[in-house]
């Protein structure tokens, strides 16, 4: 398996596996307590700064999903990756905190359908059942022996699992092995 | 082919669905719903194995998890698996098993020489024999290992899938019999999420095979509704044929499913390991019988009584024709009456108590079956399966012989307490049971059921109610609605006797086995007991007794009896040896799961790995990365790749994927303060647009980790790390940021992944790139950075080389790495451009004399001793400054880094190779031991000088340079000379520059 340009993807029972189309990442760094800081980025994004672990925001222009206390991660798939962080740098310029583009550090593949949480419980110790883990969760975990940062979103709900460029590869075999057993009649061979 | 010992009906099996199967190269048949066990006890097969020391004839003895005998070797090839036991192996169609530890067969074995002459291989055998001289004990584990071996373990691959599941619930209820499904059914209608595991292909427990009636219908008409209302319940999850091995700290519990037969499906797992955390645990585990002690007690065709009544009910096999009960309780009269139905002669009940005047020993002799009370067995007839027993009262009087095909023992009931004590649970001793129970729990874990000691139905499924209801509760949930009792119509019993179990012949010189699986008797427990190995825990290991795969499951309870009696003392205070997870045996292939094959490690690829591969590059390992260590042309060996590579550096371009090495992005207004500190060298110095080398020590001054500091902007900084060390230095950072200097306003994130980097390194790199690059990076100083595009792709152009000479890295968004990567390529064709691999970096990096952190550094050399001391900034605090204002710091007997030149210069030293100072070879230093000066820390040969090179670590180095020391090697001895570490000049480029 190489840096194939083609996009993956794997329909099972009740599964669907893929790659998503690259979007633009920007990792965001500030003080939660700063009303300037919060005030800035809901300018940008349109949205409010998510401040429980494991809850992200998501609207129109962007997504934002809670990282650490004072991390965030801002997707967006309309813009590009230097647009979005360049509006963020503008609207932060006179406050302390970092705007990163970290777009091209990630994969994003999803896994949806009725048997995602099985196929993810086969690598995650999380409990993502839809009470603890419910639409708009996200969180910093290991699948399988990958870190990954996991996010229900989406208006079928499917779990989005950013993963490190250099791991695109093992984490695609992962995700298909862990599938297998869902495999389509058709493909039962 | 007939199953001779098969009833007319009854049973949970299907008879339509017969199965073939083979055992020791017979050909047997058995049903669907069949154990191995249970088929071949259809075909009157008892003798299964051989025991472990004396290599016995041994039958099938029990029904369960608990069987100490027969233990064979499943399937063949590499699908083989060792040490199985019957009892628990699902029958399949063309299953084939064999007899263990047996030569040249099981009805032949020589090793039975070990029973004729047992008198010499007492308890503590292996101690007493083997133990001088100590250097022969290898000889002697060798044939050891061969004699007392059980299974081989498989040879092959193995090619079946195994995978592994997390899962989480409020209430995890282990096993499925009446107080477990009450246990189940109470939590779940509180709404808990509830996870029932269950050893068996169906539920039901006991209720498998006891003729109980609940509410009035059989009972397994009450476990078929249970199991349709928790099946219909959203949160419950149903784990058959899944065994509970290991109870850990926090409620988390490891078990382990098996599925139907190996070879199913490609794509289903064989075996699946489940990871299951749970809020509230209740332990319906059930209890196994309790064997007698009586002399020759192992003989096939001498079974546990509720497995003999087990294998009647359950899947309508009779286990023998002709069948002697002895008992300590009223249980063994339920097998008498349940064969007696079946129409098997029951030659006599014999029940140990001098009083049996229970409901069941009066319907046993209402039925016309003899009982004789207050005897006990002093002797057993028969080789390949017992023949008779002879009987005599306790009180003495004339022994009778009766004939007889099966003995069916009946010693009262164990508790399987083994998951309560895995959760550190303390155990109880109950007079009344006569066994251990849970007492105190240490986790959040309740007991229901015969697991309690509650033997009788009525009281399993109470507890189980109360349990599973109580569960739920301690989760936060709603009690359920009213629960009514299931109404239960069951005998009355009386007390077992349990301490008549154990009591054995004292004058027989027969043996009486205790553990039957390690082969321990009644005269070995005496015998440790006597030599002074009088506690639980060092008896276990004098005589080996529990320490057999089935960890003494059955066995113990009459260890520690007998044990008691041997010292005069109660049960109670001598105690159990503890139990330790698994339960029973996990395979490795299910603890492996998936995590093998190209699973095994993440393997990390760089945006531009797909080129490395198409041009042939050798890939080493760093870490999880793949990097490319040499690209050979055809025909070429690494040297002569290497030294082309380097030689392209040298005098044309070369190119490096520079990828793997370690970035993070520090901003903050306090960011130049932060580095200030993390760094031993000066950093709020350095102009926006610069970069520098730059090194990091640990709080004791030795070097940690290297890189270059690139000053993006004011408050905006850029460092590399090693490839290895991106993790470590990250988190280092964060470290010190958020525990030590919570008040600098910083923030790092690491950007390893987000950047692909390509080193241009050689003279023509400025040609090669200028006309691509929208900035002039002709008029960039040695050690800058700009911001601009190079072949259209937004970029970072630094000018620096960590080969030395002129060169440039380039970074680039890792999407655009490859595009990148290629269109330099191209531009580099008219230059004659090679790719140049980790190797050749190596040995250009050696030439200037620049250190690799882990090779040239083990964490014991400080910047000091790398010559580097001219870096360190003293005026300023660091990590690691004061360590290294020690005095010891400046040992001038330190170890120092030093270039090497050998006399020959085609002798490139091994890295490792040592340094004294006269000449020696290994074989002296062997007989005469001399002072070690130092080590090789890298070499190679250097195209560049034409000759090898080497670094090193040498006491006092520095002063020795322009000396000879010598590097003895097996045969002969190097000379070597010191020399400045640096072969390849160029002055005005220096690390700092």
């Amino acid at each position: 398996m190489g840096d194939d340009a083609s996009m993956r993807r794997f329909i099972g029972r009740d599964l669907v596996l893929g790659e998503c189309p690259a979007r633009a990442c920007v990792e965001l760094r500030g003080d939660p307590d700063d009303a300037s800081f919060v005030r800035a980025v809901r300018t940008v994004t349109d949205l409010p700064l998510p401040l429980d672990p494991g809850r992200s925001a998501a609207g129109l222009l962007a997504s934002i999903l809670w990282l650490g206390p004072d991390r965030w991660l801002v997707c967006s798939d309309t813009q590009a990756g230097s647009d979005l962080a360049a509006s963020l740098r503008a609207a932060l310029a006179a406050i302390a905190c970092a705007v990163v583009d970290v777009g091209a550090a990630r994969i994003v593949y999803a896994v949806g359908g009725s048997n995602a949480r099985a196929v993810l419980a086969k690598g995650c110790s999380l409990d993502l059942h839809e009470r603890k883990f419910p639409l708009g969760h996200c969180a910093q975990t290991l699948l399988a022996k990958a870190p990954v940062l996991v996010h229900l979103s989406g208006a079928e709900p499917t779990f989005e699992i950013h993963v490190a460029r250099s791991l695109r590869d093992y984490a695609w075999a992962w995700l298909r092995a862990a599938a297998s057993e869902y495999a389509a009649e058709a493909d039962d061979a | 082919m007939s199953q001779p010992k098969r009833t007319d009906a009854g049973g949970r099996i299907d008879r339509l669905r017969v199965l073939r199967f083979q055992f020791d190269g017979r050909r047997y048949q058995g049903y669907c719903g069949d154990t191995l066990a249970s088929a071949l006890l259809a075909n009157d097969v008892h003798l299964t194995a051989r025991s472990f020391k004396y290599h016995r004839p041994r039958g099938i003895l029990a029904l369960g998890a608990e069987e100490p005998n027969a233990l064979v070797q499943l399937e063949q090839g590499a699908y083989t698996e060792p040490n199985v036991r019957a009892t628990q192996i699902e029958l399949y169609d063309g299953l084939i098993a064999h007899s263990q530890n047996r030569w040249p067969a099981l009805g032949f074995d020589l090793g039975a020489l070990n029973d004729t002459f047992s008198p010499l291989l007492p308890a503590g055998f292996y101690y007493k024999t083997f133990m001088w001289p100590a250097s022969m004990w290898l000889r002697y584990e060798k044939a050891i290992r061969r004699m007392a071996g059980l299974g081989r373990a498989p040879c092959l691959p193995d090619p079946d899938r195994y995978d592994r599941m997390h899962a989480h619930c409020d209430v995890l209820v282990v096993g499925a019999g009446p107080a477990g499904l009450s246990a189940a059914l109470s939590a779940a209608r509180s709404g808990a999420r509830v996870i029932l595991a269950d050893e068996q292909t169906e539920a039901g427990g006991q209720l498998l095979w006891e003729r109980y009636d609940i509410d009035g219908h059989p009972a397994m008409a009450w476990v078929a509704s249970v199991m349709a209302e928790l099946a219909a319940a959203p949160e419950v999850r149903i784990l058959a044929r899944t065994l509970v091995s290991g109870y850990y700290d926090h409620n988390f519990v490891v078990a382990c499913q098996r599925f139907d037969s190996p070879r199913s499906s490609a794509h289903a797992p064989r075996q699946r390991l489940w990871k299951i955390r749970a809020r509230e645990v209740v332990l319906a585990t059930g209890a196994v019988e309790r064997a007698l002690v009586f002399p020759d007690n192992d003989r096939p065709g001498i079974m546990l009584a509720g497995a003999v009544r087990g294998y009647l009910n359950r899947f309508g096999v009779t286990a023998g024709s002709r069948v002697v009960i002895a008992t300590v309780g009223d249980d063994g009269y339920r097998t008498a009456l349940d064969l007696a139905s079946a129409g098997v002669a029951i030659a006599a009940v014999l029940d140990l108590r001098v009083r049996a005047a229970g409901f069941l020993p009066q319907q046993a002799r209402a039925r016309g079956i003899e009982v004789l009370t207050g005897q006990r067995i002093v002797a057993t007839g028969g080789r390949m399966r017992v023949s008779a027993v002879r009987v005599q009262p306790f009180a003495g009087g004339t022994i009778r012989e009766i004939a007889c095909d099966l003995v069916a023992m009946s010693g009262g009931w164990i508790p399987t307490v083994h998951l309560f004590s895995q959760a550190r649970g303390r155990l109880r001793f109950d007079a009344r049971a006569g066994a251990f129970v849970p007492g105190e729990a240490m986790q959040p874990v309740r007991c229901a059921g015969s697991v309690q000691a509650a033997w009788l139905l009525h009281e399993a499924l109470a507890q189980g109610f109360a349990a599973g209801g109580a569960a739920a509760q301690a989760c936060g949930l709603e009690p359920a609605r009213a629960l009514e009792l299931p109404q239960v119509s069951e005998p009355e019993a009386t007390a077992a006797d349990v301490a008549l179990a154990h009591r054995g012949e004292r004058a027989s010189r027969r043996k009486q086995f205790v553990d039957f699986q390690a082969d321990v008797t009644l005269a070995d427990v005496g015998l440790a007991a006597r030599e002074g190995y009088d506690a639980i825990e060092h008896l276990k290991r004098y005589t080996t007794a529990g320490m057999g795969v089935d960890q003494g499951k059955m066995g113990n309870a009459n260890v520690v009896a007998l044990l008691a009696d041997a010292r005069g003392e109660a049960a109670g205070t001598i105690g159990m040896s503890t139990f330790r997870p698994p339960y029973q045996p996990v395979s490795f292939s299910a603890i492996a799961g998936m995590d093998a094959g190209e699973l095994f490690d993440p393997v990390r690829r760089t945006p531009m790995h797909e080129w490395h591969r198409r041009h042939g590059a050798v890939f080493e390992d760093a870490g999880q990365w793949k990097r490319a260590c040499y690209y050979p042309r055809a025909g070429e060996t690494l040297h002569a790749s290497v030294q082309r590579e380097c030689l392209a550096v040298r005098r044309g371009v070369g190119m490096l994927d520079a990828s793997t090495l370690g970035k993070i992005d520090i901003q903050g207004p306090d960011a130049a303060e932060f580095l200030e500190r993390i760094y031993c060298n000066p950093v709020r110095s350095l102009a926006p647009g610069r970069c520098r080398y730059g090194l990091m020590l640990k709080q004791d001054g030795m070097v940690f980790d290297d890189g270059v500091i690139a000053r993006l902007a004011e408050t905006h900084f850029l460092l590399t790390t090693t490839t290895g060390g991106a993790a470590r230095v990250a988190a280092w950072l964060e470290e010190w940021l958020q525990t030590e200097w919570p008040m600098l306003k910083t923030y790092c994130t690491p950007v390893t992944e987000q950047y692909a980097q390509v080193a241009v390194s050689g003279p023509h790199s400025v040609e090669l790139l200028a006309p691509l690059c929208s900035v002039d990076i002709r008029a960039m100083p040695f050690m800058s950075v700009r911001t601009g595009y190079v072949a259209g792709i937004g970029a970072r152009i630094f000018r620096l080389s960590f080969a030395g000479g002129l060169g440039y890295e380039i970074a680039v968004p890792a999407d655009r790495g490859y595009e990148l990567w290629t269109t330099l390529m191209g531009a580099g064709e008219r230059f004659d451009i090679a790719p140049y691999g980790t190797e050749a970096m190596h040995v250009l990096r050696a030439e200037k004399g620049f250190i690799i952190v882990g090779q040239e550094t083990d964490g014991t050399v400080s910047p000091i001793d790398l010559g580097l001391d001219r870096l360190v900034r003293s005026d300023k605090f660091f990590i690691g400054q004061r360590s290294l204002a020690r005095p010891d710091a400046r040992r001038a007997d330190r170890r120092q880094l030093v270039g090497l030149l050998t006399e020959n210069p085609h002798e490139v030293l091994a890295e490792g190779t040592q340094l004294v100072a006269a000449p020696c070879t290994l074989a002296r230093v062997a007989a005469e031991p001399v002072p070690m000066l130092g080590y090789v820390t890298s070499s190679y040969f250097s195209p560049s000088c034409g000759r090898s090179i080497a670094l090193a670590l040498v006491e006092a180095g520095v002063a020795r340079i322009g000396q000879t020391l010598h590097a003895p090697l097996a045969t002969r001895c190097v000379k070597v000379t010191l020399t400045a570490p640096r072969f390849v000049g160029d002055s005005d480029e220096v690390l700092h520059g």
